[in-house]
């Protein structure tokens, strides 16, 4: 895919430019004849530069616009690229099928593997239906079940993170959203066996973590993981949503961030351009990543594979302990 | 006070005004005008109309421990600014007023005590400490709580209030969840009770971690109990929220918690579900 129309974010202007200039020049050589390949390779290695030094120097909240662009590929688009044999598995055995997150059965080179991933629909109808990869409780115990699956058999999950949060609604609180995910949180915790979690795209609160308690967490280069949106924080600590930006610096919830913080474990490149600029790019650094990730811990024993991710959370954090006097700034 | 006698009538708000404010609370269930002394051997609970009144952490101590067995541990764990946070008014400052305001060095009381004289380990989480967000102290105290009953072989109780995740924390404040969590899955592969008390209010990151997560899930009467705060949810259905949701009752309705309990009746059912499990 490349970038193609009118361009959806406004600091792909100038790559839209850039690229319309090249059609152009194809366009005019075909119809007079002459050799332009030289100036061609010129002008492709100069949109080149632009997108890779447009990319480089996203400011945090453009960050999070290209995390959410709607032509960056999904959890079903990776898995397409990634896996083979893949098949999917529908329903949490309790009240429907929630098509805002998927999974499935899908091998890893040779390898056998669950994949479960938040899954955001690109046109209004498929949105509907996967109501923008913002799932309800039955989503998280679909996984769940799955993840139970993969340990019954002894196969590694991976788990694809790219939602703007559980559903705040009616029905998702009647059934229980919260105790999903805090279900979900604990049984991740204790399974037996490797999980990896990449997030793609928007990891978007406890909507996020909900399927992305693991061993290990990759993050592409331009996704963001962050405990509540930009918007949502600046209105509240703001109070109002103008200040999204400053929110957005402020939260620190991009790739580099996360890996500074030690939340993410490792960042996957993603292509010039972005992921959305070529899925097939994407993919394939996604799977290389993958296949390194789930091999490691495949050879780590159960038991040391569980304190290891007991210990990484229980370490997560950054708090002070002083003497039991002292009282709280007394002066 | 020698004027204060048990047998006055209510007052009407129009009595009370050349009053000191802190002899009287008006209810927000019904509107009466209370006595506070009156209210608090009540424990902050309306004689009137049923309402709990939201109560400061170490009111639930008292509440739930034998007198004089409660020993606190890590009272002097605090939140630290990792980010350097900055909105309005620097994360800094919030927690230099908060801890002021509450006397204590972080949204939580924790410590080990007696429950009819059962060895338990008990935190409390306190709605004062702004909002009793889950930051890394917090998250860090609760999961010491249970790593404590986990050495001890003895019961946790966890008493919920909170609006969710301290925001000011960014990541690390999810984080928190996992690692609450992480620390009940062990308690849970040794056998050990925890009972989660949920109070007005608790919403967020610690209703989707510990507080749903108890052996048995209680709450208070009436308490807000939530993911999604109710201006959340009616901004995203467009609707207004029927009467009754997202309170205690409605969970206990929908299946999400087990009882709805008295807090003048919450030791005595702690002490027999405890006895149940363990003794
Ligand atoms: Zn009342």
């Amino acid at each position: 895919m490349t970038l193609a129309g009118s361009p959806r974010l406004d600091f792909e202007r100038r790559l839209i430019e850039a690229q319309e200039q090249i059609d152009e020049l194809v366009a005019s050589a075909e119809r007079s004849g002459f050799d332009v390949s030289e100036e061609l390779n010129e002008l492709k290695k100069k949109l080149n530069d632009l997108k890779e030094s447009t990319y480089q120097n996203l400011t945090p909240m453009e960050q999070v616009q290209v995390a959410r662009h709607p032509d960056r590929p999904y959890t079903l688009d990776y898995i397409e690229r990634i896996f083979t044999n893949w098949i999917e598995l529908h329903g949490d055995r309790t009240f429907r099928d929630d098509e805002a997150i998927v999974g499935g059965w899908a091998a890893l080179g040779g390898t056998s593997v669950m994949v479960i991933g938040h899954q955001k629909g690109r046109h209004i109808k498929e949105n509907l239906r996967r109501n923008f990869g913002m799932a309800h409780p039955e989503g998280y115990r679909k996984a769940l079940r799955l993840m139970q699956q993969a340990e019954k058999f002894g196969r590694a999950v991976i788990t694809f993170i790219d939602t703007p949060g559980a559903y705040p609604g009616l029905g998702s609180e009647e059934r229980g959203i919260a105790q999903a995910i805090a279900v979900n949180l604990r049984e991740m915790a204790r399974l037996k066996v490797p999980l990896v979690s990449v997030i793609i795209g928007e990891g978007g609160s406890g909507g996020a973590l909900g399927i992305g308690v693991t061993d290990r967490i990759l993050i592409m280069e331009h996704a963001v993981y962050s405990v509540i949106s930009p918007e949502g924080c600046a209105a509240i600590l703001w109070h109002s949503r103008d200040f999204k930006e400053e929110a957005a610096a402020a939260l620190k919830i991009t790739s580099k961030d996360l890996l500074a913080l030690g939340v993410a474990d490792e960042i996957i490149a993603e292509p010039p351009g972005g992921a959305h600029s070529d899925w097939d790019a994407a993919a394939a650094s996604v799977k290389e990543a993958l296949e390194r990730t789930v091999s490691e811990l495949g050879r780590v024993k159960t038991d040391r594979l569980r304190k290891t991710r007991w210990a990484k959370y229980e370490a997560m954090g950054v708090w002070g302990e002083s003497a039991p006097e002292t009282p709280p700034d007394a002066s | 006070m020698a004027w204060f006698r048990k047998d006055k009538k209510p007052l009407k708000s129009e009595d009370r005004r050349d009053l000191p404010p802190d002899v009287f609370d008006k209810c927000k269930g019904c509107g009466e005008i209370l006595y506070a002394e009156k209210l608090a051997q009540n424990l902050q609970v309306c004689p009137s109309c049923g309402h709990h009144f939201r109560l400061p952490a170490e009111r639930y101590v008292e509440i739930l421990l034998d007198e004089g067995s409660f020993e606190e541990i890590d009272e002097g764990l605090h939140s630290e600014d990792p980010l350097q946070f900055n909105d309005l008014k620097p994360y800094k400052e919030r927690l230099t007023a908060a801890e002021e305001k509450v006397g204590r060095r972080s949204a939580v009381l924790a410590g080990t005590g007696t429950l009819e004289s059962l060895g338990v380990i008990l935190a409390v989480m306190d709605f004062r400490f702004i909002g009793g967000s889950m930051g890394s102290a917090v998250g860090e105290k609760i999961a010491r709580a249970g790593r404590t009953a986990l050495d001890r072989k003895e019961p946790l109780i966890i008493v919920s209030a909170s609006g969710g995740a301290r925001m000011q924390e960014g990541i690390y404040s999810l984080m928190q969840m996992a690692k609450t969590s992480t620390v009940l899955a062990a308690l849970h592969e040794a056998g050990l009770p925890y009972i989660s008390l949920i109070t007005d209010p608790t919403t967020g990151g610690v209703t989707a971690s510990h507080a749903m997560l108890g052996d048995v899930n209680l709450a208070e009467p009436g308490a807000l109990i939530g993911f999604a705060g109710p201006r959340v949810i009616t901004e995203t259905i467009g609707q207004e929220l029927p009467d009754g949701f997202q309170r205690a009752e409605f969970l206990l309705k929908h299946g999400m918690i087990d009882r709805v309990v008295d807090r003048r009746e919450l030791k005595t059912t702690l002490g027999v579900l405890l006895r149940h499990m363990i003794a």
